[in-house]
């Protein structure tokens, strides 16, 4: 690493993941699966499993975990599992199913995945991933997940961006809602019969290591400001992304990085954390109050068409008065093979490209229109409004809520925002993190998208990781229980459990002039800014001072008020953007030290000659695995190599 | 916009509980109903007054976290969430009163915050189909026609925020209820559970403390799902087949 980066970090040993088995990977998981050791049902409900979060990973994984017979504690903030951010996917879930016969297969998924992820996932994962793809439509159709169907009675599906063959299957745009629903319900199932207990409004602040193994959590309930010792034999944490680092973006509001953040100040790796999804069909800001930015379905580039227009003189018009000649449908020009349905990096880069060309729609905010028109006219011409009402009315009808038009009328206007993030806590193919007996699922993890997800794989990635390969693999671990008993008055509990109190204290004394939430959205500004669509080495070097001189004020001039035994939503918020400064440096660092183009992450030093990412497989190609550096020292970088054996590495085009 | 806001107050569950009146100015009609709630937090924050703590999340209408007595009406004056219910409703000048869901079976934790895991305790009575990870038949293996797979669908749509309750004059949890008992009742997968199901979550409904159902249909008026009064119908003719079939 060249000197001017090594103020920032320091790297350290290489780190491989050795897990999965040296046979051909079809054969992996198969092979692996025998080889983890069981554990007999009669142990197993001496085991404690404590699983924060319960979105599709957690409460999958929890309801698997309790069906199996194990003791389950399950953590979330909000009033009910059922609230999870998974909840709001809309367009679908994958699975290679071939139902529709046009040439899908494990493999193609397989290859889309690690193709549409840039080349920067783990081969293992992805082959894993696709091949119980099909499992997890079979299991959410026999809990009743009311699945689109044709009238034949089969199950209908859709295509999504980055694919040539349509393997999504959905329920209408409420698709998370519905797995959701029905992991919840087999989750609920459990507490009913004993063997999962819910800790509603408990928000996880620290993990409890001892003797370098993850033995528990420190947890506050919400709602009387008790701080919980909980122990147990094993800690998983599904407790999604971090998007919310930018306070705009499609998460929802309590979206947080603590329980990873904490983790991952006690030894666990966070890897990739740059890898920042920004979903390219969003409704575009309208003012300084936003709290926060919706998604419109993916799967509406199905039938809608993404034009702005030629001319930045008609953007003022109303764009039915454009003629079609005066139109340029950029996509569809650009990437002929796939049109609006290239990936979401391209998509949300070329209207950005748009916008900052001058051609982009709607009002100004600051100096720039930031808007482009998804328009369905075509589609209501040749398919009948009903038809588009049946598939996605109430996408229009949100839309129509929050912007007072009508879409059936007016073309949609439609923006990039941070959706998803692809990097999270370092996970082996056993999806346990660098802390022995602390796991990591869903979208906490790093796993399997590389660089950048396909739409409709994250629904999927959640739910392959809590009903079918956390409950295989972490068995291997628990099968070497009885653990030692800890008690709550060991060292490392008592230290864990002070250093939370003292945190809240801290916040609650420190009694200066500025609102969380102003700290938030000035930190979410620097992100977006500099860390955001495309980094620069100059930007990147600014946002890391910006939000370093941030944090120093934060903990000097927050104003927390209210008392910590009782329901504070301020010192809530407080605490996770506390660990938002730290982790946005992180992200910067990382963005900083990657000198190449990939995915979601977009160096403007490192483009093709007609504009596209330019990867540099032979200087990056591996995961970035960041180990904390300690209260004042620099991260330290731990590379894994990323090795393609099954899939050649070339560079993507989607022309 | 200029608007008077009586917004309820209390300090805890067993706190005595007050309106507080609060002007507020410069509110955009493009706000959402509780962005305008957050100017007006920032704003106390500043002043150095507690900030009024409500539920939310999603902020796009499906987590269900949301929700608010607006003026007398659930979720207020349009048929949504309080979330995506915006101030372009509102006219400048009008005295707007936010009260917490009123009911029984959803005590109030402090301000606008309520507990509705008493919605859970009758999921877990339950509401789901018993089937193991793992033990799934092939998904084709059973069609479902598709206006079954419609209206299990429309009853599925129910996002469990309590407006049917609050609505209520009764504050009964039948159109949740019968949401669930519709959605899994119309699928072939939901059928060997039926009888027991509707029983079942109806017993724990009672003792949760939700009262009787008197057709009145105020639920189905203010859910912003649009779960219709009928899946209260296909509960109560649940109820008489089971009851039939156990004699």
């Amino acid at each position: 690493m060249t000197d001017t980066l090594s103020e920032y970090f320091t790297v350290g040993d290489p780190i491989a993941d050795t897990k999965a088995p040296d046979v051909p990977i079809e054969q992996m998981w198969t092979k692996h699966q025998f080889d983890s050791a069981l554990v007999n049902p009669n142990n197993r409900r001496k085991l404690d499993v404590i699983i924060v979060g319960t979105g599709l990973a957690g409460a999958s994984a929890a309801a698997t975990m309790g069906e199996a017979g194990y003791n389950v504690k399950s953590f979330f903030y909000q009033d009910s599992a059922r609230r999870a951010h998974s909840i709001a996917a809309q367009g679908g879930i994958n699975a290679a199913k071939n139902y529709n016969d046009d040439g899908d297969s494990t493999y193609r998924l397989f290859y889309d995945t690690v193709k549409g992820g840039d080349y920067r996932s783990r081969e293992s994962n992805v082959y894993r991933l696709s091949e119980v793809s099909a499992n997890i439509i079979d299991q959410a159709v026999a809990q009743g997940v009311p699945f689109a169907r044709d009238y034949g009675g089969l199950l209908d599906n859709r295509s999504f961006g980055g694919v040539q063959v349509a393997r999504t299957f959905y329920a209408a745009g409420q698709t998370g809602q519905q797995l959701l629903i029905g992991a919840y319900q087999a989750m609920e199932r459990q507490v009913a019969k004993g063997t999962v207990t819910e800790y509603s409004r408990h928000e996880m602040l620290e993990v409890i290591i001892v003797d370098d193994v993850a033995r528990g959590i420190i947890a506050r309930d919400m709602v009387t400001g008790e701080i919980e010792t909980h122990l147990a034999d094993v800690v998983v944490l599904a407790s999604g992304g971090y998007g919310n680092v930018f306070f705009l973006s499609t998460n929802a509001m309590g979206c947080n990085v603590t329980a990873a953040w904490r983790a991952h100040r006690k030894g666990a790796y966070f890897a990739n954390p740059c890898y920042t999804q920004i979903h390219p069909t969003c409704i575009p800001v309208s003012g300084d109050h936003q709290s926060k930015l919706t998604l419109m379905s993916e799967s509406l580039r199905n039938d809608g068409r993404i034009w702005v227009p030629k001319n930045a003189e008609d953007c003022e018009k109303d764009p039915r008065e454009i003629p079609e000649e005066d139109r340029d449908y950029y996509l569809e020009r650009i990437y002929p093979a796939f049109g609006n349905l290239v990936p979401r990096d391209i998509a949300s880069r070329q209207a950005k490209n748009m916008c900052d060309e001058g051609r982009g729609v709607g009002p100004k905010v600051g100096d720039f229109r930031r808007g482009v028109y998804l328009d369905f006219a075509s589609a209501i011409e040749r398919l009948g409004r009903p038809a588009i009402e049946a598939k996605y009315g109430n996408l229009f009808d949100m839309y129509s809520r929050i912007t007072g038009e009508d879409p059936y009328q007016v073309p949609m206007r439609i923006y990039p925002a941070v959706h998803y993030t692809m990097g999270g806590l370092w996970v082996d193919y056993d999806l346990q993190t660098s802390v022995k007996g602390l796991y990591s699922i869903g979208e906490s993890n790093f796993s399997d998208h590389g660089a950048n997800r396909l739409g409709a794989s994250s629904l999927m990635q959640c739910l392959a990781d809590g009903y079918f390969v956390l409950p295989n693999t972490v068995r291997d671990y628990l099968a070497k229980a009885p653990f030692e008993k800890i008690s709550e008055d060991h060292p490392a509990v008592v230290a864990a459990k002070n250093s939370v109190t003292e945190r809240i204290d801290a916040l609650l004394s420190i009694n200066g002039e500025r609102s969380v939430d102003s700290f938030h959205r000035e930190l979410g500004n620097i992100m977006w800014e500099y860390c955001g669509m495309e980094r620069t080495d100059e930007g990147l070097r600014k946002a890391i001072d910006l939000i370093r001189s941030l944090k120093d004020e934060f903990w000097r001039n927050v104003r927390v008020l209210g008392a910590a035994d009782t329901l504070n939503q301020s010192l809530e918020k407080a605490g996770r953007v506390a660990d938002f400064f730290e982790l946005g440096e992180l992200m910067c660092i990382d963005a900083l030290h990657r000198r190449e183009s990939c995915g979601g992450h977009f160096r403007a030093e490192s483009v093709t000659e007609d504009g596209e990412a330019l990867r540099h497989d032979d200087e990056f190609a591996y995961v970035a695995a960041w180990g904390f550096g300690g209260e004042d020292g620099a991260p330290v970088l731990h590379k894994e190599d990323l090795n393609y054996k099954f899939i050649e590495l070339k560079q993507r085009s989607y022309k | 916009m200029e608007l008077t806001l009586k917004i309820w107050r209390q300090a805890g569950p067993t706190a005595k509980g007050d309106f507080a009146t609060y002007e507020v100015t410069d509110v955009s009609p493009d706000m959402s109903f509780l962005e305008m709630l957050d100017v007006l937090n920032e704003r106390l924050i500043n002043e150095g007054t507690e900030p009024i703590a409500f539920d939310s999340d999603c902020r796009e209408g499906i987590c269900g976290m949301c929700g608010l007595m607006i003026s007398g009406e659930a979720h207020g004056p349009e048929r949504t969430t309080t979330c995506q219910l915006h101030m372009r409703s509102f006219t400048s000048g009008e005295t707007i009163t936010i009260e917490p869901w009123r009911a029984n079976a959803f005590p109030v934790i402090r301000d606008l915050v309520v507990d509705r895991t008493s919605f859970d305790r009758i999921i877990q009575a339950g509401g789901y189909v018993s089937v193991n990870t793992g033990a799934a038949p092939e998904a084709h293996s059973v069609p479902v026609p598709k206006e079954a797979a419609d209206r299990a669908f429309d009853s599925a749509k129910c996002i469990g925020c309590g407006a049917c309750v609050a609505a209520c004059p009764n504050a009964s949890g039948m159109l949740f209820l019968g949401a669930k008992v519709t959605h899994l009742g119309e699928l072939p997968q939901g059928q060997p559970e039926r009888d027991a199901r509707v029983v079942k979550m109806l017993d724990e409904h009672d003792l949760q403390g939700f009262g009787g159902c008197t057709n009145i249909g105020e639920c189905s008026n203010a859910c912003p799902k649009e779960i219709p009064l009928d899946v209260i119908s296909t509960l109560n003719a649940d109820l008489r087949k089971a009851a039939g079939r156990s004699r």
